[in-house]
């Protein structure tokens, strides 16, 4: 008997798709239900952030990098204010850095939720997702009462913030942490432990060490290879060195060290190593203006200037080159997404299309900052 | 016949033409209120309201929906096999609405009481698979392609445990009519082939067994109606909609009755094996309760009741994968199956 004639099926997962977490495209070649090449496009939303720096001010760049991750404004912030301040030399005060800290800390816990919720949501389970936004819900809600903004902040400026924070936000904080502890638990229950949830993750998409290194991968997707690197205890920018807290990895309680659910549950843990840090700062904020700092005009030298800081997806960094001017001569924002996502194809050969939905979802990208 | 009907208006063909009608009024007015209810469940576990803006509960809401549906244009896509495609989705509900034929509502209200019932049922709700993949071919859309294919693989393989795990109960009851299982399990919750069936004390030994086939059956049932954690063909994650992608209007409205219209239908096949059909839990002790208004009632609260069982896994559960879904049928409820079947063959051999 001849064997059937079979061929390989190309087919277009996205611009448009429910699980592509945004406007990416992957081309995907199948055989039958098996993924044989995976080509990620990428474009969709590109905004020219980085030319359009060019013709801003150094202050009027914040609110574009709020737009670069939208779900993890605060980080994006920090690292741009980071790299900025650095160039000018600004040392702010005591008290705008542990604001800088409470708010990047709470924005990782509103992009975690975020995460595991659509991550529950590519595996077909809804309630969960609408679980973790409420709980975002939350801590919106402690952002709109300092800034009066839920999304896009323009929170942390140059030298300092934009809005000092009430007495009334320091109870509110106190409250979230006392209400948020146990619903981690309650979301580790519902999802992370359930039987077809460990079936579907465990085992698929296993990132080894050394690849995931080489790749340049960051965040809870390295820490979920089991390598221990979060540059908030290896590169201590900020104030970071003074909390004391955990950096979760991957150890393989259930599946294999670097799969999906390692991946995700690094995630499900380092929203408890937040609440560690707020709960540490939120009762030692010191008094002080914060906008003693704010320069008048932001002119630094000619230099440049590179800082690279833990946002919730990863390794997040600007490079600042200042040709003296009122404006940046050349912005480059190392964006976590972009590089985690550059292993899909070698991870995802084999599996099928069902999990590369699943493989997609853990590394919990944003369309915003891979394509800037 | 076991037909009210055909005891008050003679043996002709208007009769015959009259049966059905009772049953279609109740399919759409179930699924219209299905889909609020599938709505106003997933929005508690969800700590939301659900929709609450027409009427008073957004009772009207579904009844709107099929407005707007109705209003829509039919948008066949271009290279579209046209004939299959404008037929599968009346396919996929015709089968399904032809294996409400043999639902007993109550012991005076049958379709039509045949005496291979059960089969038929099996048989005739198959053929919604070909709708599906007619569907799926039809669409000319890659998406949908694999949506069909994975249904047909899903559903032929289901089938099995789901014939085997009732033959259990055929088994006991050595009859295959619909009418003659609701019968036998007279005389209250005891009777109920989940409990056993009938019998002398002896039957404790089946209640075990029982209770895994009747799991086994409503599992099966879940997969067969493409209901999650079963629901491969439409798999939003990974396939978008299934076959539903190219279908819009009225051609989708149909899709979505068929399923909620197979949601009870199974639900009422679940309930008539194991749960003692349009029989009152009470028995005799309250012989008012089993007249055959009451009967009505009891199944359509059983099979309701199961109905809610799925949209409840629906809200709560992920999504299997393709080969964990074959996996589980091929490796695990087919033998579970078989041994049930061979233990209960071993208990009526002995008693």
């Amino acid at each position: 008997m001849s064997e059937l004639r079979t061929e390989e099926l190309t087919i277009n997962m996205g611009p448009q798709h429910p699980s592509t977490h945004g406007v990416l495209r992957l081309v995907l070649t199948l055989n039958g239900e098996i993924v044989t090449d995976v080509k990620p496009v990428l474009g969709y939303l590109h905004r020219c952030f980085e030319k359009h720096c060019e013709a801003m001010t150094y202050p009027q760049v914040v609110p574009y990098t709020d737009r670069m991750d939208y779900l993890n404004s605060m980080n994006n912030e920090l690292a741009y204010v980071l790299a900025a301040e650095k160039l000018l030399g600004i040392q702010v005060p005591e008290r705008v850095e542990y604001i800088r800290v409470i708010m990047c800390e709470l924005q990782r816990i509103a992009s975690h939720l975020v995460a595991i919720g659509t991550y529950g949501n590519d595996a077909g389970a809804f309630t969960p997702f609408l679980y973790c936004f409420m709980d975002r819900e939350k801590v919106l809600e402690l952002f709109e009462m300092v800034c009066g903004a839920r999304l896009l902040y323009n929170y942390i400026w140059v030298g300092g913030l934009s809005h000092d924070i009430t007495p009334e936000f320091v109870t509110k904080t106190k409250e979230f942490i006392k209400y948020f502890r146990p619903r981690i638990k309650q979301i580790n229950n519902l999802l992370s432990y359930n039987k077809i949830f460990i079936e579907r993750t465990a085992g698929i998409g296993v990132l080894p060490q050394d690849v995931a290194v080489n790749a340049g991968v960051s965040g809870p997707t390295l820490r979920g290879s089991g390598v221990k690197f979060d540059l908030r205890k290896d590169d201590k920018y900020s104030i970071y060195d003074r909390f004391d807290f955990d950096v979760c990895v991957g150890w393989g309680e259930r599946g294999v060290v670097g799969d999906c659910w390692n991946r995700y549950i690094v995630r499900a843990y380092e929203m408890e190593q937040s609440l560690r840090i707020i709960e540490q700062a939120i009762d030692n904020i010191p008094e002080g203006d914060v906008q003693s700092a704010v320069p008048k005009r932001v002119k630094p030298v000619v230099g440049e200037s590179y800082v690279r800081t833990e946002s919730p997806k990863g390794e997040l960094a600007y490079y600042i080159i200042s040709d003296g001017s009122l404006n940046p001569y050349r912005i480059k924002a190392r964006s976590p997404s972009f590089c985690n996502l550059s292993v899909i194809n070698q991870i995802s050969r084999g599996h099928m299309i069902a999990d590369v939905v699943m493989i997609l979802g853990s590394f919990d990208i944003v369309l915003g900052c891979i394509d800037r | 016949m076991g037909n009210i009907l055909t005891q008050w208006l003679g043996d002709n063909l208007l009769t015959y033409i009259l049966i059905p009608v009772p049953v279609l009024v109740w399919v759409l007015v179930f699924a219209l209120y299905a889909v609020l209810g599938e709505r106003k469940v997933s929005a508690w576990m969800q700590n939301r309201i659900g929709p609450n803006r027409t009427d008073k509960f957004g009772l009207l809401q579904t009844i709107l929906d099929v407005v707007k549906l109705i209003q829509k244009e039919l948008i066949i896509p271009n290279r579209a096999d046209r004939l299959y495609f404008r037929i599968a989705p009346y396919i996929v509900f015709t089968a399904t609405f032809m294996g409400y034929a043999i639902l007993p509502f109550s012991s005076v209200y049958i379709g039509v009481d045949l005496n291979l019932g059960l089969f038929y049922f099996f048989a005739i709700t198959s053929l919604s698979v070909i709708g599906v993949l007619m569907a799926g071919w039809a669409s000319n859309n890659k998406y949908s392609l694999f949506g069909g294919m994975r249904t047909v693989a899903q559903i032929v393989s289901y089938e099995i445990p789901t014939a085997l795990s009732a033959l259990v109960v055929v088994m006991l009851a050595g009859t295959l009519s619909m009418q003659k299982f609701a019968e036998i399990q007279s005389g209250g919750i005891l009777n109920w082939y989940i409990f056993g069936g009938p019998g002398s004390v002896i039957k404790i030994v089946l209640i075990p067994i029982m209770v895994v086939s009747a799991v086994i059956l409503f599992i099966s049932t879940l997969a067969e109606t493409n209901r999650t954690p079963f629901d491969l063909t439409e798999a939003d994650s990974e396939l978008v909609a299934g076959v539903h992608i190219e279908y819009s209007g009225m051609m989708f409205a149909m899709f979505f009755l068929a399923e909620y219209a197979q949601m009870f239908a199974v639900s009422g096949v679940v309930t008539t094996l194991f749960l003692g059909g349009w029989q009152s839990p009470f028995g005799d002790l309250v012989p008012f309760l089993n007249t055959p208004v009451f009967q009505v009632f009891w199944f359509l609260a059983k099979s309701l009741f199961l109905v809610f069982v799925m949209m409840w896994l629906r809200w709560t559960l992920p999504r299997v994968r393709i080969d964990q879904l074959m996996t589980m049928c091929w490796k695990f409820l087919i033998p579970i199956t078989l041994v049930n079947l061979f233990l209960v063959g071993l208990y009526i051999i002995l008693t």
